[in-house]
């Protein structure tokens, strides 16, 4: 076994290190050494998005990427969407428009849509299927993540988060 | 029905999802997320060969590795006997091999290790020998002389499995001798997979202090589940606990049991802790049940007016190495035989042959009942070849030979009972939605500029809801369902039903049933489900059975729950229960609504105010054995455009108007619709688990096993007529599986009447861009 | 699926990851992106003894114009160009190139060096800096050295990059007025590698014939292809739809595609064909404006 390298990272605005050799890909960092189990693993391949989390403001396959990369860096997961207390105007936009039906692909959907409003925080129709082309869903065929997607948008217009 | 308030939010509420706020916030509960104090992995070696005789396994340099715990192989199982397990139907697999292996990727050994990276590497310097054997591909060789025997286990010298024919056969060979038209279609409904997001996989965990075994399991089918794993290993039943966390995904992928599920438990026992098995997504696809598979030959024999006479049907069904198809009817093609669909006619007659090849097994109902999605599709394309040859508009067709209201219940040639139907009904209203005179205009336009647009119809008729114990098992269990309704002292609600949720949204659902039948609010209702301690027993979720079996005891348990709900009203308003009337909350006194009990008063009574002679307590059970299936329709729409250089396909519009009966939650059936549409496209238009003549598999990876994005998904336009069903207690039938099941051919016939003018009369699935290249170029019009 | 185990060093320094390249020999390797080296690792298709992980080293990551020349980092994102003022306004070729490859989060961290080091056909801006005329920066021990990208893709997989040099900048000749550029992909689904596409690069005279032209062609060959008959069938002609049609033949005879998923070799070479007259005609257009 390689020798183990200090992690030092800081997760949803805590800061934690953590040993790890370096061949431990970030997802499983994330879910079994700091026990947040929100990212999910759908393949082998990095294609489904399941695993998205947001790496210093951008979104990465956290299953394709080294826990090491991460060393210094500061990291936002599903259980850390911004939230005073309720729910996020995205979480919220997902349960109004019934984004979600297993719920497997959401975190990952909801870290992407973040990423996707705080860019462009107007979208449309076609630039928020664009933005989460990343991300599979086997469940709801995206047109009611979609509208999760502009319900939040509007939200966050109207003085949201 | 009476519709309740929105404070109570009983049926036809779009209700907001009560499981969601979990989900949305990362803290769902699925199996790789359950981490047990010494918890140790498992992970599987595969066959890189399709067929090959085991010569010896190595496992010194595995187990030399720190941090190996045990391997388990072949020989190891037999020795306790678990070296085959039974199927779903009749048949048996191996669960490691021994003697020799019977596809690519099946299971080899069994690497137990402190953690998933060991276990990865120890699986790797496993030693297998083999020494390969003559490869059987395809189902249509597989009867041949010179084909190779697969299963030299069985006493049967012979890759055949079963002969199976059903309905009249000289009546319907008359009938096509006497008709004018005659029309053919040899379609494949290609091998695909569920491929839910949430791969398969099991925490087992047995504790020799106890001797209780608890596994956590993506199952579909709990209930079901601990009983065959008492059956096979030998546990008592009451010492083994299944409990299904929250499932990612399951579309018929999580019935079966897998050989990994079996290893992990005999890991534990072995070992003494928890081993936790998650199969990676290659894994998924390459060994677990897949789809279809089935090579069909159908006939339509009709008058020049259209009329059909009489449908024949031949099928070669390819189920892989084991007969792994998870199905419970008593006949070997499931509900093939709806494949008369949604029409009239006197006779038909369909057999079915299956055969074993060198790939991986299953035969799973993904997303339908039992081979319905092979059916629909069949006569879907061939009710469109007729209107081809008989140069009709496949709408008018159709509407000439649907079965009429008044026709209900209208037995089938083939001997289903449909309950209800206005299959008209649905059509005109998607002809309406899709502004089908304009559109043909358009298209009949762009032909003559030499452009290619399509429009294809399925009018299909699901068969859902097993079923009729007389009819339907698993193993021998009878498939009715279960529901447990218990109400506190406040007038709040727990219910447990033997069903489980996979995504549909029970939680939901189940507490608007019980909402509409006793008037507490659904959002005072929880639902628990998947935990075989608690839940009464059932037979799972699967073939849309929830609402039509589970819902339908939830709805019987509510109501024995309000007869004696009326019989503490009448105690309580001290008026004689003759007099007292129901509305969704309370008990009044007829003519004197100010004189009411309500439902949370009553609960209350219940429990400190006890009527003479009654029982305390608030709570009922009921085990729903359902009469008949339930039997959705629908018409779908779908109109392409395919670019003539490239040969891609855009799905331009597509219409969907389905008929499910009285709806619980309308926004939770648009939201399967909008699912079930997704997966057909992908079906109909990229997905294919293929194998090359060695065996080897390709489509094995979400690399080739395409998954739409939400770029490729087309905007759905959905619509709904109601036909309640007239057998189940609130008038309801299956929704989920309709869109898998009736939108395929919807897809194909879109294609096809894109090209028909060119001669074009069928083309397999999955349509690629190279496909209707193919065509263009032979007929000239590309390249 | 577990990546074999690895050392993991990360340079600060350019010299310093060339020096570590050097001490570790052949069995070490660059981590850029990621976003192909990863996978084949998690496939154990990859078995690095080292990985040198040069995304600290500062510098590396740029966008500008500076003698003539578009310089780009060799540790540049495609998001980074995606997001690009001057690459959005001036090089639509690689604006095109850079929306197609895999979906948002791969790209970014994917980045161009990645990309080109790779030497994967299937990729996508090999064929956009065939058509470019782009030039590689190597940087080794011995210093920098310029690779003419005629000359940098060998065989699958392998680029004439030494074993101690590292991809650290990509130059593209600043096109004159009236240059155009498209890239046209067919992809099975967005995320997906091409199962054709065809990168053209033109600059057109005053009176609108050809005047200089590049046209690079992924996946369809074990090595990226550029399409020189092609090229020559057009260059000193205007862009009618004899010549397009010639030119799109030629680029069609060029493509070595073989049959796989994604299609039979024909339909392959017919795609190719097909897109080769797509992109010529979008680039015109935009070499027009
Ligand atoms: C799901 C998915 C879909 C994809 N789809 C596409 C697609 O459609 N089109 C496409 O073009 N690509 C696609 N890619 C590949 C992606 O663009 C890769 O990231 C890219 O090919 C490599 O860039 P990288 O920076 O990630 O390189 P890495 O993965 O880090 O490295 C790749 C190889 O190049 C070497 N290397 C990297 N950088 C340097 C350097 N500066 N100097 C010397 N050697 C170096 C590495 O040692 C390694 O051998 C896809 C990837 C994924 C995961
Ligand atoms: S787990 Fe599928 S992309 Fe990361
Ligand atoms: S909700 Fe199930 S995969 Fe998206």
């Amino acid at each position: 076994m390689a020798k183990k390298e200090l992690i030092k990272l800081k997760i949803n605005g805590k800061e934690r290190e953590v040993a790890a050799e370096p061949r431990l890909l970030l997802v499983h960092f994330i879910r079994e050494q700091l026990g947040l189990t929100g990212t999910h693993v759908g393949c082998d391949t990095s294609n489904c998005g399941a695993c998205t989390v947001l790496l210093n403001g951008k979104t990465v396959k956290s299953c394709t990427m080294f826990a090491v990369q991460a060393d210094g860096a500061e990291i936002m997961t599903v259980e850390g969407l911004p939230s005073n207390g309720a729910l996020h105007p995205l979480q919220e936009g997902f349960k109004e428009e019934h984004g979600l039906q297993c719920g497997f692909c959401t975190p990952g959907m909801l870290i992407s849509s973040y990423a996707l409003l705080k860019k462009n925080p107007n979208p449309t129709e076609a630039e928020i299927r664009w933005g989460i082309s990343g991300n599979l869903c086997r469940c709801t065929g995206y047109q009611n993540i979609v509208k999760a997607v502009q319900f939040a948008s509007k939200k966050m217009a109207q003085g949201g988060k | 029905m009476h519709k309740t308030s929105v404070e109570i939010s009983g049926m036809g509420h779009s209700m907001k999802r009560k499981e969601d706020s979990r989900f949305l916030q990362g803290r769902g509960n699925y199996v790789d997320d359950v981490n047990l104090p010494h918890m140790v992995y498992g992970h599987m070696v595969r066959s890189p060969y399709a067929h090959a005789k085991l010569k010896s396994i190595n496992t010194e340099a595995a187990k030399k590795l720190p941090g190996v715990l045990a391997i388990i192989t072949g020989e190891d199982l037999a020795k306790a006997n678990l070296a085959w397990m039974p199927t779903l139907f009749f048949d048996k697999q191996m669960v490691l091999a021994t003697g020799k292996v019977l596809f690519q990727a099946q299971e080899v050994a069994f690497v137990v290790a402190e953690d998933r990276y060991t276990a990865a590497d120890a699986a790797e310097l496993v030693e297998v020998e083999y020494e390969e054997l003559p490869v059987l591909v395809d189902p249509h060789k597989a009867m041949d002389a010179d084909a190779p025997i697969l299963r030299d286990d069985r006493e049967e010298k012979s890759n055949h499995i079963f002969h199976w024919e059903v309905g009249d056969k000289q009546a319907t060979d008359k009938a096509f001798t006497e008709s004018a038209v005659n029309a053919k279609v040899h379609a494949v409904f290609q091998r695909c997979h569920p491929a839910p997001l949430e791969t398969c996989g099991c925490v087992a965990d047995y504790n020799n202090a106890t001797e209780r075994l608890t596994i956590y399991l993506t199952s579909q089918a709990p209930h079901a589940h601990r009983t065959l794993f008492s059956i096979v290993g030998g546990i008592p039943e009451q010492n083994i606990r299944v409990v299904s966390p929250d499932i990612g995904g399951g579309f018929g992928n999580k019935v079966p049991i897998y050989p990994g599920y079996v290893c992990a438990v005999v890991a534990s026992l072995t070992l003494g802790v928890p081993v936790k098995w998650i199969e990676t997504r290659s894994e998924n696809l390459q060994s677990t049940g897949f789809a279809r598979d089935y090579h069909m030959t159908a006939e339509l024999a009709a008058d020049k007016t259209g009329k059909i006479k009489a449908m024949r049907v031949k099928t070669l069904a390819d189920h892989g190495a084991f007969n792994a198809a998870a199905q419970p009817t008593k006949f070997p093609a499931g509900l093939f035989s709806v494949c008369t669909g949604s029409y009239d006619y006197p006779a038909a007659f369909c057999e079915v042959d299956g055969v074993y090849t060198n790939k991986a097994p299953g035969g799973i109902a993904y997303r339908c009942s039992f081979r319905i999605t092979e059916a629909a599709y069949l006569i879907e394309r061939a009710v469109d070849v007729l209107a081809l040859d008989l140069k009709m508009d496949p709408a008018e067709l159709r509407r000439k030979n649907y079965i009429q209201p008044a026709q209900f219940p209208y037995k089938t040639p083939l001997g289903w009972t449909y309950d209800s139907g206005k299959y008209e009904g649905a059509l005109d209203k998607a002809l309406g939605m899709v502004g089908y005179k304009e559109i043909r205009k358009e298209q009949e336009e762009k032909r003559k500029k030499g452009e290619l647009m399509g429009i294809g119809i399925s009018s299909f008729t699901e068969a859902v809801g097993a079923g009729p114990a007389h009819t339907f098992d698993i193993a021998g269990i009878k498939m009715f369902d279960s529901a447990e309704i218990r109400i506190h002292p406040t007038g709040k609600a727990i219910c447990r039903m033997g069903t489980k949720s996979q995504g549909q949204g029970h939680e939901t659902t189940y507490a608007q049933i019980v909402a509409q039948e006793l008037g507490i609010p659904a959002k005072d209702v929880i639902i628990e489900e998947g935990d075989t301690d608690t839940a009464p027993y059932g037979l799972g979720t699967y073939a849309s059975r929830s609402t039509p079996t589970s819902g339908a005891a939830t709805a019987i348990a509510a109501r024995k729950i309000r007869e004696k709900a009326k019989k503490i009203a009448a105690f309580l308003l001290e008026a004689s229960e003759e007099d007292l009337e129901w509305e969704p909350g309370k008990f009044f006194v007829k003519g004197a609504p100010g004189k009411a009990k309500t439902i949370q008063e009553i609960a209350f009574a219940a429990y400190t105010n006890i009527p003479p002679g009654l029982e305390a307590g608030l709570e009922a059970v009921n085990y729903y054995d359902p009469p008949n299936l339930t039997f959705p329709f629908g018409t779908y729409i779908c109109v392409v455009d395919i670019d003539k250089g490239t040969g891609e396909i855009k799905v331009r519009r597509f219409i969907a108007v389905d008929d499910c009966g009285n709806v619980i939650n309308p926004m939770i059936v648009e939201g399967q619709i909008h699912g079930g549409l997704t997966e057909g496209l992908a079906i109909a238009f990229m997905q294919l688990i293929d194998y090359d003549e060695n065996g080897n598999v390709s489509g094995g990876s979400f690399m080739d096993y395409l998954i739409p994005t939400a770029v490729e998904t087309p905007h759905w336009e959905t619509g709904l007529t109601c036909t309640p069903s007239p057998h189940h207690p609130f008038g309801a039938k299956g929704v989920g599986e309709s869109p898998n099941v009736g939108s395929p051919a919807a897809f194909v016939n879109a294609v096809v009447d894109a090209l028909s003018h060119l001669g074009v009369k069928h083309i397999d699935m999955p349509i690629t861009p190279w496909k209707v290249w193919n065509i263009l170029k032979e007929k000239g019009i590309t390249g | 699926m577990i990546p074999p185990a690895f050392e993991y060093l990360r340079p600060k320094t350019l010299p310093e990851a060339v020096g570590l390249l050097q001490q570790h020999g052949e069995d070490a390797k660059i981590l850029s992106g990621g976003q192909s080296l990863i996978p084949m690792m998690k496939l154990r298709l990859a078995r690095p003894s080292h990985l040198i992980d040069i995304n600290r080293i500062a510098g590396l990551s740029y966008i500008r114009e500076d003698g003539g020349f578009l310089k780009i980092g060799g540790l540049t994102r495609e998001a980074e160009l995606e997001a690009s003022e001057l690459i959005r306004t001036k090089y639509p070729l690689l604006l095109d190139t850079a929306r197609v490859i895999a979906d948002p989060q791969v790209r970014n961290l994917a980045t161009v060096g990645g990309n080109l080091a790779h030497g994967d056909p299937a990729n996508d801006h090999p064929a956009t800096m065939l058509a470019l005329g782009a030039q590689i920066v190597a940087t080794g021990a011995k210093g920098e050295r310029v690779i003419a990208i005629d000359d940098f893709f060998v065989s699958l997989f392998t680029t004439s990059l030494d074993h101690g040099e590292i991809l650290t900048e990509i130059r593209i000749p600043i096109p004159p007025a009236k240059s155009g550029g498209a890239y046209f992909k067919l992809e099975r689904k967005v995320g997906d590698f091409a199962t054709a596409a065809v990168a053209v690069q033109l600059t057109l005279d005053g009176p609108g014939a050809v005047q200089k032209v590049g046209i690079g062609l992924t996946n369809v060959g074990g090595t990226p292809i550029r399409a020189k008959r092609a090229e020559e069938a057009l260059r000193g002609k205007k862009l009618d739809a004899a010549t397009i049609g010639a030119a799109a033949q030629a680029a069609a005879d060029a493509a070595q595609p073989s049959s796989d998923l994604r299609g039979p070799a024909a339909y392959k070479t017919g795609l190719i064909k097909e897109l080769t007259k797509r992109a010529l005609a979008r680039a015109a257009e935009r070499a027009g404006k």
